[in-house]
């Protein structure tokens, strides 16, 4: 009963445009590859060594990178639209990135501050994740905090503004402190890059994204609970408190996680679930994760290819990208459907 | 019917409700006494803030006691978890869901939650009863609507059908009818007494249609500052219960309709 019947045609169309969207993000770069040389070279028998060496080191590693950077901050943006009854809400919206951003900005610019092998340890990327999920958990325990105490959709965007605002003159504070070295370290971070991680980053984040993802579908059943309300879903015998610590810690790990290695990416984790509701009719959490992940999936993919302006040389931040199509996308919904719903 | 009938489902003694703050408790309304059994439609009335929704509140287990003894089928309201309380009571809130976009069926089919595993996977069972509680409701032909696409007549009948739906022998509803115009109250309320009859549910609901009131419940609950009296309507009206409901100087009882009129 995951995944009912009537919604398997478009799950395989959506995992069979998923498939197609890798091969052509792999193929197109600044060196255009066939997709027949894909192929081969995931199999193990590429005729040249140059695109072999290119494709594994480089855009295998990008594009898989791209899936779970576009899946798991659609989730976390449809964990949030539900938890906090606010189709507005979203990593990046509610300063949840920029909580990532501080706890990344406290590691990279502080470490200065401490010399020696203690900074080389601090500047591992296990270190990076923590720190990153560490940030965006507090400020959405903040955001959590104060919205059980204000009762008002429109208070806890405000407050996430304000949140946003006030991590990012804390991280202003911080590089006027820190060398130029530092800060042009934490810059190229905040910029947001999907092509900076080797394998092993590429394990940490999967890993992140499978914790959020079975997280995700553990409290399915009390996210859809909570689309009643807090009210309702208590009377439906649901431990609310438990649940929606396990929904933040969910979203804390997806999105602080992934912020971690990629960089603060503007809303994918807002207008990926509003995009998916519009070809899946149902409020079933059970079916929209799988569904919100594969659509985030591929809208990544396709904003990264256009990032890497095919047949140029040039690569343009994947941020802008993000921002280009994602705002147009949130204002055309609104103006088609007078509101958002979620 | 008779001896089931007799099956005590609330039962308060000297319950005082209100809100607890960090360090002092205000009480809103305390000494109250009543005991509904099974199978009654029982209508809560009062002016507003005299604690009716404190008094739901309460009962629904969304605040706690403040002092005395509140039990659902004969157990403390304390001694229940969660889930066994969703087994014993189901609840209809004024506040609207936080999604609309849910279509009818879902909406019900969520009342099936405390039943469910953890995917929420609906069994025959569930199934059935979702449909029941469709048809008592007479929703059946609304369920693949949106619920924004309904009126509010329409939605307060999708919300007593989920209520249905969680397959609860008690039901409490906060002012079911309010926002409907008379024909739709009346039909809410006659709905809740057709509940009360065939399927030997026991509804508690707050209202300020006090005339629909007399007419249609077995017992009220007649909430006044100094006193809370639990009787049936003809009973409340010969003891003058109405009288004091409302300051005397804009509206009187008479006690002949069973209606308030403007002096």
């Amino acid at each position: 009963m995951i995944i009912q019947n009537k919604h398997t045609g478009l799950f395989v169309l959506l995992c069979l445009l998923l498939v197609g969207v890798v091969f052509i993000n792999i193929s197109l770069g600044s060196v255009d590859i066939p997709l027949q040389e894909i192929f081969n070279s995931i199999v193990g028998t590429s005729s040249k060594s140059s695109w072999h060496y290119i494709i594994t080191n480089y855009r295998l590693p990008k594009a898989i990178t791209a899936i779970i950077t576009g899946g798991g901050l659609a989730i976390s943006g449809l964990l949030m639209q539900t938890l906090f009854r606010n189709p507005l809400a979203g990593p990046f919206v509610l300063g949840i990135s920029s909580g990532a951003s501080l706890g990344v900005a406290i590691l990279i610019l502080g470490a200065g501050a401490i010399s020696g092998i203690f900074s080389t340890f601090l500047l591992s990327p296990w270190s990076l994740v923590m720190a990153s999920a560490l940030g965006s958990f507090l400020v959405l325990l903040a955001v959590l905090g104060v919205t059980l105490k204000v009762k008002d959709t429109m208070a806890i965007l405000i407050i996430g503004l304000m949140f946003g605002s006030l991590t990012g003159a804390l991280v202003a504070v911080l590089s006027y402190f820190s060398d130029a070295e530092q800060l042009q370290q934490f810059v190229f971070w905040s910029l947001g890059s999907l092509g900076n991680l080797t394998w092993q980053g590429v394990a940490i984040i999967s890993l992140c994204y499978f914790i959020g993802i079975l997280l995700s579908i553990y409290s399915a059943k009390s996210l859809n609970a909570l689309l009643l309300g807090e009210n309702y879903a208590k009377s439906m015998g649901l431990k609310i408190k438990k649940n929606m610590l396990v929904i933040i810690v969910a979203t804390s790990i997806l999105a602080g996680g992934i912020t971690a290695f990629v960089g603060p990416i503007a809303f994918v984790g807002l207008a990926v679930p509003h995009l998916t509701r519009q070809f899946i009719k149902t409020s079933n959490h059970f079916v929209l994760i799988p569904a919100v992940a594969i659509s985030g999936a591929i809208l990544m993919l396709v904003c990264d290819t256009i990032a890497q302006l095919p047949g140029t040389v040039y690569t343009l931040p994947i941020n802008a990208i993000t921002s280009l199509i994602g705002a147009p996308v949130v204002i055309w919904l609104l103006v088609r459907k007078r509101k958002l719903i979620f | 019917m008779a001896p089931l009938s007799q099956h005590t489902v609330i039962k308060c003694q000297d319950l005082a409700i209100g809100y607890k703050s960090k360090k002092k408790a205000s009480i809103i309304a305390n000494a109250i006494h009543f005991s509904i059994t099974q199978g009654t439609l029982v209508a809560l009335v009062g002016s507003n803030g005299i604690g009716k929704s404190t008094l739901l509140k309460t009962l629904t287990a969304m605040l706690p006691t403040l002092s005395g003894s509140l039990q659902i089928d004969a157990k403390e309201i304390t001694d229940y978890s969660a889930l066994a309380l969703s087994n014993k009571l189901s609840v209809v809130l004024t506040e609207a869901p936080a999604s609309k976009n849910l279509t009818v069926q879902e909406l019900v089919s969520l009342g099936r939650q405390p039943h469910t595993n953890w995917m929420g996977s609906l069994t025959q069972k569930d199934k059935n009863c979702i449909q029941q509680a469709l048809e008592d409701t007479d929703l059946a032909s609304l369920k693949n609507k949106n619920c924004f696409e309904l009126s509010d007549g329409q939605l307060q009948r999708v919300y007593i059908a989920r209520a249905l739906a969680q397959d609860t022998p008690l039901i409490i509803l906060d002012e079911p009818t309010t926002h409907l115009d008379l024909y739709h109250r009346a039909s809410i309320v006659k709905l809740l007494k057709k509940l009360t009859l065939e399927k030997n549910k026991t509804i508690l609901f707050s209202t300020h249609e006090i005339d629909l009131a007399i007419q249609i419940s077995d017992k009220m609950l007649v909430m006044t500052p100094n006193n809370i009296a639990f009787e049936s309507p003809c009973n409340l009206i010969s003891q003058g219960a109405f009288d004091d409901l409302f300051p005397n100087e804009i509206v009187v009882f008479d006690k002949k309709t069973g209606r308030f009129s403007i002096t």
